[in-house]
């Protein structure tokens, strides 16, 4: 079942330039992995090395934080929109 | 033809008055305070958040000024007779619980009620502020409001400027502005509080220059300094809402954990290249920034602005909305930004609203304000409660 990913900037460099991508997965765990496993250079900013998604993270399924439906166990459904927003600081400079 | 005299008297015969004692229980019971006298008797005295409608602009102004049709009006004037034709044009216009007060400000005031002068806006400000004035949701008592607010912005530059500048112009009374920079030449294609002439001059200078030629109403209040934990709290008091336009991790979560100490409001903007994210951090009402991120990310993740580049435009809309939000708050209007992150892709022009939540674990909203620790911050920024 495939879902649109959108991804933040930062993670555009690894993902060819794409701000949406498509991603296969039954949940938002399997939906991530198959993310780094088409684009393996945002490995590093989604999950820390115990699996986990990193806490500077925020994984949105359509409007709703994952952290607050199943995490990455959260069941996806076709159509289903996933957004990545990561802690951004810029704002003086 | 009939004379005034009889005009009068058929009016009220078609209108329905009542006396002081009525019309203070009446507005006990929630009426609307209607005064149709002209602005100079008004400025000398009038009854507690009564609506102020000269007679002339009646017709023209109250659909604005009182939206629902049924609510109870008592409207008064000095004497009883202005209110009494008052009273029908508004029967007229659809208003269907409507009281003239018999005997008007002068007997309410003689008999001792209760009474005060209104603080109202001088003739430049009412001309200043006239596009304000003339929304019902702001009007003289918002633009008040305003004039009496205190908005601190965190950083005169890419997100303090835009911000910076539309607050002055709403007429918010004190502008706070920390920033220890200096303007630079490389500032100018997005901080447009300055200019040439000023590289070199601290911006926190420039800023006051640029707003006070603005509106000299404003206070400008400069903070010349570097957050950090032994001045946050004493830079943060008396303010009642944070614009934040920080530049590092620390700083935000600095930020975070003297706003809940001090329950000030923080509106958040923060921006990447071509993407931006503003929300509002209202303590304990709803999630604060540690419960929407609970980590920063290692700098190797996280490029700063002046790392890897932003297009000029981006902090002026973020920045923007940061001045919505900050107005919306200091005048109770509508729907903030309050446990929702706005995200803006100037790429594909696009905005998101995502929810975010209070976390009931989290490590600094969760536990009680006296409790938390305002510390210097390391690179991981974690909270330091008191064991």
């Amino acid at each position: 079942m495939p879902v649109s990913v959108r991804l933040p900037t930062v993670l555009r460099t690894h993902a060819g330039g794409l701000s949406e991508v498509s991603a296969e997965g039954a949940t938002i765990g399997e939906v991530v992995d198959d993310v780094v496993r088409q684009f393996p250079g945002t490995a590093n900013h989604l999950k820390a090395p115990d699996g986990a998604l990193h806490r500077f993270v925020n994984v949105y399924l359509d409007d709703e934080d994952v952290r607050y439906l199943g995490g990455l166990d959260t069941p996806v459904s076709d159509g289903a929109e996933v957004s990545i927003v990561p802690a951004v600081a810029g704002g003086t400079g | 033809m009939p004379s005034f005299r009889e005009l009068l008297s058929s009016t009220k015969e078609r209108i329905r008055e009542v006396d002081t004692a009525g019309a203070e229980e009446a507005i006990g019971r929630g009426a609307v305070v209607l005064d149709v006298r002209e602005p100079d008797e008004y400025e000398q005295g009038a009854l507690p958040g009564a609506v102020h409608i000269p007679r002339g602009h009646l017709e023209s102004q109250i659909e604005n000024r009182v939206l629902d049709r049924d609510a109870p009006i008592v409207v008064h004037c000095a004497g009883g007779t202005r209110s009494a034709f008052a009273a029908e044009t508004l029967t007229q216009l659809g208003y269907t619980d409507v009281v003239s007060m018999a005997g008007g400000f002068n007997k309410w005031k003689d008999e001792g009620r209760t009474w005060s002068v209104p603080r109202v806006l001088s003739a430049e400000q009412r001309n200043r502020y006239q596009r304000h004035l003339l929304l019902p949701e702001v009007g003289a008592a918002g633009q008040q409001r305003l004039l009496d607010a205190k908005v601190l912005l965190l950083g005169a530059g890419g997100l303090g400027s835009p911000a910076a500048l539309y607050l002055a112009a709403a007429g918010v009374g004190t502008v706070g502005i920390v920033d220890m920079d200096v303007v630079d030449e490389s500032n100018l294609q997005r901080q447009i509080l300055h200019n040439l002439d000023r590289i070199g001059e601290r911006k926190v200078d420039s800023a006051k220059k640029t707003l006070t030629a603005i509106n000299p109403d404003v206070d400008v209040v400069a903070h010349d300094v570097r957050l950090g934990a032994d001045n946050v709290l004493d830079v943060f008091r008396g303010y009642d809402v944070i614009v934040d336009g920080t530049d590092n991790f620390p700083t935000r979560y600095l930020v975070n954990d003297a706003s809940l100490k001090l329950r000030i409001p923080v509106v958040h903007g923060s921006i990447f290249r071509f993407e931006g994210q503003a929300t509002v951090f209202y303590p304990y009402v709803g999630p604060c920034y540690r419960c929407l991120f609970p980590q920063p990310p290692p700098a190797e993740l996280a490029p700063s602005c002046s790392e890897a580049g932003v297009l000029g435009v981006l902090p002026g809309i973020i920045g923007s909305i940061q001045a919505m939000e900050a107005i919306k708050l200091l005048l109770d209007l509508g729907e903030t930004l309050t446990g929702r992150i706005l995200t803006y892709d100037a790429m594909d022009e696009s905005f998101r609203t995502l929810r975010s939540r209070r976390d009931e674990h989290c490590p600094a909203c969760s536990i009680d304000p006296d409790d938390l620790v305002i510390a210097e911050y390391d690179e991981l920024c974690m909270p330091h409660p008191q064991s």
